[in-house]
């Protein structure tokens, strides 16, 4: 059995990068967003590695990445991206910050998958973050998924184990650290991921010239997808308050640093 | 767009220039495999070699096991494979210049030993890319590239082997240490050679499978001398010698190897054959070296350059965040949003920094992508020679100045007013790609020594500058992105590949070309255009500088110093070695002007409504390097055009050396005030009053006064371009951190 792993995900802003709340035209942004560099949605690029790790185990299976925001930037990232699991991409042009209505981001997002040449929902996996670096709502994956359709919804998925006849077991997070296992009967269905299980691959540029030669095409037959805030108005936003205690220590060993961190978060 | 200095602009540089913005600028946005390379080779700088730095990697020169695992990280990452052609295993086609000074600049942006180590590897490889047999070429790119998933061996590492005699390393690669001799002849069967060589200051003999190192020959059986390929396993001695106790570049392997070995005769590089019972090979080693220094060099600038904009990002930082955390300094203050910012000194030194590392890089790339249009041009134009029966030096020299007079005619040809008859001229020249070849050939000559040296040699001095401005934290282990230790990286990089004595001597050769001197005179023409479309960026008096350079040459060509000497001669190297300093300093600014230009022109795609403020701001850099350049050529050609006239005494023949008043009315027009001030001193008649200005004759050098003259007046609004970019870099959006480990 193999699957058609769609996966759904987005660029944010570089998280080193001064992030500072701004009102624009077209409604709150980030101060300098376009020049800030940008990296693939830390939640989306689980969904990415996990989704190319099960490809690889499921022979005859394909990865293909839905990514809406802005075409410059997605190039910009597919450059390092693309060199990590083999994909297609299919890009749709149009804002991705953190403060789309995740309604219309998700209907845009399920026409393309709708789209998508010789698409077979027996064999349809949709990947995605279960939250993102920059919509904390958590809800798009969800959303996309009611739009296809797709009853049988993961979320907080750190591992799937697909079996010979179709079907697959998942680990979703629980309370207290835990795991609820859940076995699906098959195709299709919408997993959310939390981490995975598995570390960021090492950029490989032979996986990249691979890659390349359908990801150009696809950032330049981008269609336009402008999405809004639903309608909502922003009061006002500010990023949270963070207190940056830095100490540069050298040769600590790492039951010190445990001790320090138990009694770090014991201050709360 | 045009970058329009002549009117107030509020916009400013809104965050540091980012990967849209430097692709446009260094011309490779529409190379992917590029791109792909740039954040391959980044993940592996800011990842591992900066961890292995910030642990400790710097402190120990010896090659360790946790140093050993960079090479597989160079591996995964592409970095080794780079090097290779696609059906080599490689993954970029084509010329590889600007990949691999690309690659340079993101390790050396961590740490130029891990750039070095990278870069050696392809150094040892290189006389095999370039003159090799199709037999070596295939065997030995095959050996060193990475393996393919499911193959299981490990890549062979490469060293090459250059080596001066001891203790005069680096000085002449004309004098070798190493000798070749006939070990064995029989009849019918390949010569087997014994090679002795002692290498000395080798990067990557730590862990080296084979190198190729240049030997002299020592046996009346074997003409001149050539570079073999040595593998570990052959009979005899592959010693890697001791660790060499450097202080530098310490992420690299550096030894003292010593070679006693007995190799067959097809490791000559480039192969041989045999007349009258002696192997002549196909190339001495000078062509070898010659082939590989010409473009390697370029990316060891490339190191240093890197250096400088990696400093620029800390330094703000550090000077921002200086005063935080004192009692005086509140959130909200000028002094703690600013700290050391809110001083225009500490702005105007970063400035220079940071307009310094624009020009070296721009120089670099620019050069290095001269080197991938020459690459394929300069091969054809080897097979023609070679279907022509074009062979040896003096004949090919014989061709190459047929061709070099259809380049320059060419050139006359562009400068002038033409009709349809000279059009057709003109084109039927421009398709010729010996023309061509010429004319990138007669640049590149210029180019590759002028990065190196420059780019090295100033760089290192400007890395002090970025040093000092982190304070007594530039110098400790702490500082953020190893700005000290850069610093003493930089004084390695100046020497290795030929020290700065071995550049001035090529550029000293390659200026006198009168192709290059021609298109010097195209390039003035061409920055007096770009002046007019984008004025305040230097354009201008970067121009005047190169007119001053070249009346300066062809006036010192033609004069004696004041015991009648000739000056502009080979061993007069405080001549000549000082207009290839001059020289070197026009080439980046030049560079960085076009890629300003390019930015403005086509960043508004990546740069929206930021556009004009980046634009701006890299005019400004400019503007300063200009300015800067401008200076010291003036300042050395002035040197050179009266340093060696003797200074008069009041006698008799000292006075009919100084002005005349009629002299001094001619030059009032240039010189207010001159006139009345000299005929006031000569007007004295027994005694002369303490001087006042100059006081030696200006015959036959009015026109460099004008020049010069000429040149200070094209300094107009540099001071201003200076503020406005301080003012920028004082407002600049930076990360909230570095994004490698200190």
């Amino acid at each position: 059995m193999s699957f058609h792993i769609v996966v759904l995900g987005s660029i944010v802003p570089d998280p080193l990068q001064t992030l500072e709340p701004v009102s624009t035209p077209q409604g709150p942004g980030l101060k300098n967003e376009q020049m800030l560099p940008a990296v693939l949605d830390p939640w989306a690029g689980h969904a990415l590695y996990e989704a190319a790790n099960l490809a690889a185990k499921t022979p005859g299976s394909k990865v293909t990445l839905v990514s809406l925001g802005p075409k410059a930037k997605l190039q910009q990232v597919m450059m390092a991206v693309a060199q990590k699991v083999p994909f297609e991409l299919v890009a749709l042009d149009g804002p991705a910050g953190g403060f789309t209505d995740a309604h219309e981001v998700a209907a845009r997002l399920a026409a393309a998958v709708k789209a998508l040449p010789g698409l077979d929902r027996t064999k349809l996996l949709l990947f995605g973050g279960w939250e993102s670096a920059s919509r904390g709502a958590g809800v798009t994956l969800q959303l996309v998924g009611e739009l296809l359709e797709i009853p049988d919804q993961f979320q907080g998925v750190d591992q799937i184990s697909a079996r010979p006849d179709g079907s697959f077991e998942v680990l979703e997070r629980v309370e207290g650290g835990r795991h609820q296992v859940s076995t699906c009967q098959g195709a299709p269905a919408v997993l959310g991921w939390a981490t995975g299980n598995l570390p960021e691959p090492k950029n490989n540029p032979q996986i990249g010239m691979a890659n390349m030669r359908l990801v150009m095409p696809a950032l330049q037959k981008a269609a336009p997808a402008p999405v809004g805030t639903g309608g909502v108005e922003f009061a006002s936003v500010q990023v949270p308050k963070v207190m940056r205690e830095t100490r540069i220590v050298k040769d600590a060993s790492p039951d010190e640093i445990a001790r320090e961190l138990v009694e770090w978060i014991s201050k709360d | 767009m045009p970058t329009a200095a002549t009117e107030t602009m509020k916009e400013l540089l809104r965050t540091l220039p980012g990967d849209d913005v430097r692709q446009i600028m260094w011309r490779f946005a529409e190379r992917y495999d590029l791109q792909m390379l740039v954040q391959s080779t980044r993940s592996v700088a800011r990842g591992p070699v900066a961890r292995l730095a910030a642990g400790g990697g710097w402190n120990d020169h010896g090659w360790s096991a946790e140093k050993n695992e960079l090479l597989a990280h160079y591996d995964a990452a592409g970095i080794t494979a780079a090097f290779m052609e696609p059906d080599q295993g490689g993954f970029i086609a084509g010329p590889k210049n600007l990949a691999l000074s690309l690659m340079a600049f993101e390790l050396a942006w961590v740490d130029g030993g891990a750039a070095t180590g990278a870069l050696a590897g392809f150094l040892g490889l290189s006389p095999i890319h370039e003159k090799g047999t199709p037999e070596q070429n295939a065997k030995y790119m095959a050996l060193a590239t990475p393996p393919k998933p499911g193959e299981d061996r490990k890549p062979w590492r490469a060293a090459f082997a250059l080596t001066e005699p001891i203790p005069y390393v680096g000085v002449d690669t004309g004098m070798l240490s190493g000798k070749v001799r006939v070990a064995r002849w029989k009849d019918g069967e390949e010569p087997v050679l014994h090679v002795e060589k002692r290498g000395r200051f080798i990067t990557n003999m730590g862990f080296a499978n084979f190198v190729t190192a240049a030997v002299d020959s020592g046996d009346p059986r074997i003409k001149g001398s050539c570079m073999v390929i040595l593998e570990e396993g052959d009979p005899g001695t592959f010693d890697r010698g001791t660790p060499t106790k450097k202080l530098v570049h310490q992420l690299s392997s550096t030894n003292d190897p010593i070679f006693s070995l007995d190799i067959p005769a097809s490791r000559i590089v480039g192969g041989y054959t045999v007349k009258d019972g002696v192997i002549v090979p196909n190339f001495d080693h000078s062509t070898v070296i010659e082939a590989v220094f010409k473009r390697t060099r370029v990316t060891v600038g490339i190191i240093t350059a890197a250096k400088l904009l990696s400093a620029v990002e800390p330094v703000i930082r550090y000077q921002r965040s200086r005063f935080r955390g004192a009692e005086q300094a509140t959130p909200g203050t000028v002094r703690y949003e600013l700290g050391i910012q809110q001083r225009e000194d500490a702005l105007h030194r970063l400035v220079e920094v940071w307009a310094t590392g624009e020009a070296a890089v721009s120089l670099g790339f620019g050069t290095a992508r001269l080197f991938d249009e020459l690459d394929p041009i300069e091969r054809k134009k080897d097979e023609l020679l070679k279907q022509q029966g074009i062979t040896g030096a003096r004949a090919e020299m014989k061709w190459m100045k047929m061709v070099e007079a259809r380049a320059l005619e060419l050139l006359e040809l562009e400068t002038h007013p033409r009709g349809a008859k000279e059009e057709k001229r003109i084109a039927e020249l421009r398709a010729d790609e010996t023309v061509r070849f010429a004319l990138l050939d007669a640049q590149a000559n210029v180019l590759c020594p002028a990065t190196k040296l420059w780019n090295t040699g100033h760089g290192a001095t400007v890395m002090r500058e970025a040093v000092s401005l982190m304070g007594g934290y530039g110098i400790t282990e702490d500082c953020p992105g190893f700005l000290g230790k850069k610093w003493m990286d930089a004084q390695l990089e100046a020497t290795y590949e030929g020290p700065e004595a071995v550049q001035r001597r090529q550029i000293s050769v390659t200026m006198t070309s009168p192709l290059f001197q021609a298109l010097m005179k195209s390039w003035i023409r061409e920055l007096r255009h770009v002046a007019a479309l984008h004025p305040g960026t230097g354009a201008c008096a970067l121009a005047s500088a190169y007119e001053l350079w070249l009346w300066t040459y062809r006036h010192l060509e033609g004069a004696t110093d004041a015991d009648g000497e000739k000056l502009l001669s080979s061993p007069r190297q405080g001549v000549s070695f000082k207009l290839a300093d001059a020289l070197a300093w026009l080439m980046g600014p030049r560079m960085q002007i076009h890629d300003t230009v390019r930015l403005a022109e086509e960043g508004g795609a990546v740069l929206g409504e930021a556009l004009p403020g980046t634009a701006r701001f890299f005019a400004d850099l400019c503007h300063v390097q200009a300015a800067r350049a401008a200076g010291e050529v003036a300042r050395i050609c002035a040197e050179l055009v009266h340093g060696y006239n003797r200074h008069p005494a009041w006698d008799e023949e000292g006075r009919r050396a100084c002005w005349s008043a009629t002299e001094a009315d001619a030059l009032e027009g240039l010189v207010s005030g001159l006139s009345g001030c000299a005929k006031e001193a000569l007007d004295v008649a027994d005694e002369h009053p303490d001087k006042e200005g100059p006081c030696a004759s200006c015959k036959g050098i009015t026109d460099f006064r004008t020049l010069r003259v000429k040149l200070d007046g094209c300094l107009t609004g540099a001071m201003l371009a200076k503020d406005r970019a301080a003012e920028a870099v004082s407002r600049v959006m930076i990360p909230e951190a570095l994004d490698y480990p200190q």
